[in-house]
């Protein structure tokens, strides 16, 4: 793909999703725009939207209505391999590591469409550096952080422009997530761009160099870290309204 | 709010279906033998097509073995004949003995998933097959000639033969239908719907499906039965013989192009079966290649076969056994307000 | 010594079997399809090799591979247009589609093979020239070769799917196609190398069979279809290797079966698969279903 997204022009850029789930509707009307370099997180309680949001992004739903466009090209009907392969690489929520495949196994699968770049598995062992001696190993004996940074490794070796994280904080202790979200600098410094979906909000502000937050498939709030008040992101968390927001 | 069974006047349709009814039982009088023995033949696979739908539209379980109660149901009455039971009377006896037989075979394949189902359904036909053909008694691997009608005249006979298969036909349809529109039938509903929920909300959804695959094997008898007499003989064997695939090939086309998951369907299927047969007679095994191709292009593009497109754009029911939910603001006969079964 | 004799041509009979059985269990493990119709691919495979060798008058042993490749671009083909789409209607289509083409395949047979047998004639020494260990045991070498022929090909099946980026591939889309769909591949693709591989395998078996005795177009529901199935749930669902044992057991069980009383042959079988159906049917039920 060119590189026509420098220059702030944006990465990703999300118009009036609307998505169902069968009869129900997740997403009503979501748009967003991701800027190559930034870290733009999606905050929201459950059941909010925010994993289908990303899912749909990553091509695994279609939309009712809405685009998708990435570096400049619309992939709203893009099939999900495809989008992979151009550069749109999700890392799953719960992980989705490979059971029958070893650590390495599942790196190499990643590796298997991967476009051209910095990484490939032996970054991603300088990366976590447990993982060389433990490479043949089944990943399902592993604690919840390790699957985690496997997943997240699989999705490097892909050498991803526009990388999802999905929940990386599910089911794991939170200095463990601390961990996790350490090694998020050099993944910036590659030069990918993240979106990232974080249920612990505190978290999110953390990183983030954008936030959205979704309530019911709608988005209730919008902006940086920076501006937006404690109590702004509780009350767009949980819906309580007092008519100060749009 | 109001829950009805039908949307229309079900009185005509039940007028109709009497008259077909009446018109049926008449042929002998009127049909040559030859005609009528293909109605028997017909009348079997309707039979069988209706307890094929029966597992698979509406108790999802699809059964590629009931050859294997098929052929039971032929031996349950050539047995009471050789010991001197009239065979009209060992049909009962095979229906119920085949229902019987269903239940330690329902008890080897119970647990087993949807396509392991499928596959050891045929094993199992394939080892009844084997097992009776151990039994020389009973002719062992080269079949037997059916006592107990000799000496009846050709043209009675065609016509009592007739006449049990369509009392079979009318009683598996009929049954079926009662069925559905029974408790069980409401649980089979809820079962398709959503398993799991139906589990947790305690229906008993083993039994349900053992009780279908029990009464499904009982009808496939009685077809088996009617065979017996039909032929005056039973031949084991899985080419032409009572155990042969080609019955389940039958029945399940039978069913996939009329339309799985109606009653209606095995009828219409039955007819197109029969159609095809008597068209392509002359071509040898065409006739089921040509039926396999059909429908395998409904499952893939028509899934719910010819009654059910019909269905979808008519909202035709014969036989209803759904329930209609009337909101006060509906027209009567104007639309469906939900969908049925 | 007629019994060992018996116990060892079942044993190599085994190795047949389990040929038959591990595309079944691939397509089983990796696309969750029964394909109902897998006995007659050998079949068609066999009446290929008779259809080859009658144009070209190619050497037998050298048209088996021409078979393999025939059949294994078939099954590719298969498997991206018929069988996809059944796998996206659901299991129910699934199985009435494979259901539908077994009795497509077979009549379709019949009608233009006339129900009679062909054999694949390597010529009759050659099938039952063997050797003798002491003076009581008696090996065909044909028999032996195929035996070995398996294994060979299990264990390049096994290498395959362990050692090379198709293998891994396939693991992953069987182990979870939407995951695999994130890094890339497209497990439609994927389905079908799988179904090659099926049905590549499932030939070359056809091909042995059809030289050890003669082919027919019914034996692939009437024996190879529910051998096969019978070879997987005795060894073990999942395992390449399990079904070799399952295969091997099958086919010493026959044997034992076969000398007690001719006519037991394929029921001594049988019994052995209801045993373990009911004893470990591991897999093949649905997770913590009790009726």
């Amino acid at each position: 793909m060119s590189n026509r997204a420098e220059n702030g022009a944006p990465l990703l850029e999300v118009r009036d999703l609307v998505v169902h789930h069968g009869q129900l509707r997740a997403l009503s009307g979501i748009s967003l725009t991701v800027c190559p370099g930034e870290v733009y997180a999606l905050i929201g309680a459950n059941g909010a939207g925010k994993s289908t949001l990303l899912r749909t992004i990553a091509g695994l739903h279609h939309p009712t209505s809405g685009s998708v466009t990435y570096d400049g090209k619309d992939v709203t009907g893009l099939r999900p391999e495809k989008r992979a392969s151009a550069g749109i690489v999700m890392v799953p929520e719960g992980r989705r590591l490979f059971p029958s495949l070893s650590l390495e196994e599942n790196l190499k699968v990643g590796a298997s469409y991967a476009r051209k770049g910095p990484w490939d598995i032996s970054r991603v062992y300088e990366l976590f550096p447990w993982m060389k001696e433990r490479r043949t190993q089944k990943t399902a004996q592993m604690s919840g952080g390790e699957q985690q940074s496997v997943a997240i490794g699989r999705a490097l070796v892909a050498n991803p422009r526009m990388l999802l994280l999905d929940e990386l904080s599910l089911g794991l202790a939170p200095v463990i997530v601390q961990r996790i979200y350490a090694m998020l600098p050099q993944v910036l410094s590659s030069g990918i761009t993240v979106l990232l979906v974080e249920q612990d909000v505190s978290q999110a502000l953390r990183v983030a160099t954008r936030l959205q937050c979704l309530l019911e498939g709608r988005t209730m709030l919008e902006g940086t870290p920076a501006e937006v008040t404690r109590e702004q992101v509780e009350a767009a968390y949980f819906g309580v309204t007092d008519g100060s927001h749009a | 709010m109001k829950v009805t069974r039908s949307r229309r006047n079900v009185l005509w349709s039940g007028i109709g279906a009497l008259v077909v009814l009446v018109v049926l039982f008449a042929f002998p009088y009127y049909v040559g033998p030859g005609t009528t023995g293909i109605m028997v033949q017909g009348l079997i696979v309707l039979t069988l097509a209706s307890m094929w739908n029966l597992l698979a539209g509406y108790a999802g379980l699809v059964s590629v073995g009931q050859q294997a109660f098929f052929g039971l149901g032929a031996y349950f009455v050539l047995i009471p004949a050789m010991h001197g039971v009239t065979p009209w009377a060992g049909l009962f006896i095979a229906a119920i003995a085949a229902g019987v037989c269903a239940l330690p075979l329902w008890w080897l394949v119970a647990r087993l998933r949807l396509g392991y189902f499928a596959i050891a359904t045929w094993v199992l036909a394939e080892v009844v097959m084997l097992v009776i053909e151990q039994i020389s008694s009973v002719g062992g691997g080269t079949g037997m000639p059916l006592p107990g009608l000799s000496g009846m005249d050709a043209a009675v006979l065609t016509a009592y033969t007739y006449w049990a298969a369509l009392i079979v036909a009318v009683l598996a349809i009929g049954g079926v239908y009662l069925l559905l529109r029974s408790k069980v039938g409401l649980v089979l509903t809820a079962i398709r719907d959503d398993e799991r929920a139906a589990r947790s909300s305690g229906v008993r959804v083993g039994l349900a499906r053992m009780g279908v695959f029990v009464a499904a094997a009982a009808g496939c008898g009685a077809a088996g039965g009617v065979l017996a007499i039909e032929q005056l003989q039973v031949v084991p064997g899985t080419s032409g013989g009572v155990f042969s695939i080609q019955w389940t090939a039958e029945m399940a086309f039978a069913v996939i192009i009329g339309g799985i998951g109606t009653i209606e369907g095995p009828i219409l299927g039955t007819i197109v079966f029969m159609a095809l047969q008597q068209t392509l007679q002359s071509y040898n095994a065409w006739y089921l290649i040509v039926l396999g191709i059909v429908a395998v292009v409904i499952a893939l593009f028509a899934r719910r076969g010819l009654w059910g497109t019909l269905d979808e754009r008519f909202n035709l029911r014969l036989f209803p056994v759904g329930y209609y939910l009337w909101s006060p603001t509906e027209r009567r006969g104007r639309r469906r307000a939900t969908t049925s079964v | 010594m007629q019994w060992v004799n018996a116990i060892i041509q079942g044993l190599l009979t085994g190795g047949l079997y389990a040929l038959f059985a591990c595309g079944l269990s691939l397509m089983f493990g990796v696309m969750k399809v029964v394909n109902l119709a897998h006995g007659d691919l050998a079949t068609v495979a066999g009446y290929i090799g008779v259809g080859i060798i009658a144009i070209s008058h190619m050497p037998v042993l050298w048209s088996i591979p021409v078979v393999v490749l025939l059949m294994a671009v078939l099954g590719y083909v298969m498997q991206r247009s018929i069988l996809q789409a059944a796998i996206t209607r659901g299991e129910l289509t699934t199985l009435i589609v494979t259901f539908g083409l077994s009795i497509i395949i077979e009549n379709g047979l019949q009608q233009f093979f006339k129900a009679d047998s062909r054999g694949l004639g390597v010529g009759d020494s050659f099938i039952t020239a063997s050797f003798s260990i002491g003076s009581q045991i008696t090996i065909a070498w044909f028999n032996l070769a195929v035996f070995v022929l398996a294994v060979v090909v299990l264990l390049g099946l096994q290498q395959f799917m362990s050692a090379t980026r198709y293998g891994r591939l396939i693991r992953a889309v069987a182990d979870d196609r939407e995951a695999a769909q994130l890094s890339g591949a497209d497990y439609r693709h994927v389905f079908g190398i799988a179904a090659a591989i099926a049905f590549g395998t499932v030939a070359i078996a056809g091909m042995c069979d059809g030289m050890i005795t003669t082919i027919s177009p019914t034996i692939g529901t009437d024996t190879i279809l529910l051998f096969a199935f019978a070879s997987v749930v005795i060894g073990g669902l999942g395992s390449l290797w399990g079904t070799l044992l399952g295969g091997v057991i099958l086919g010493v069980a026959q044997a034992i079966g076969g000398q007690i009383n001719p006519s037991w042959e394929q029921l001594a079988g049988y019994a052995v698969f209801l045993v373990v159906l009911v004893v470990r049917p591991e897999g093949l039920t649905s997770k913590g279903a009790t009726a």
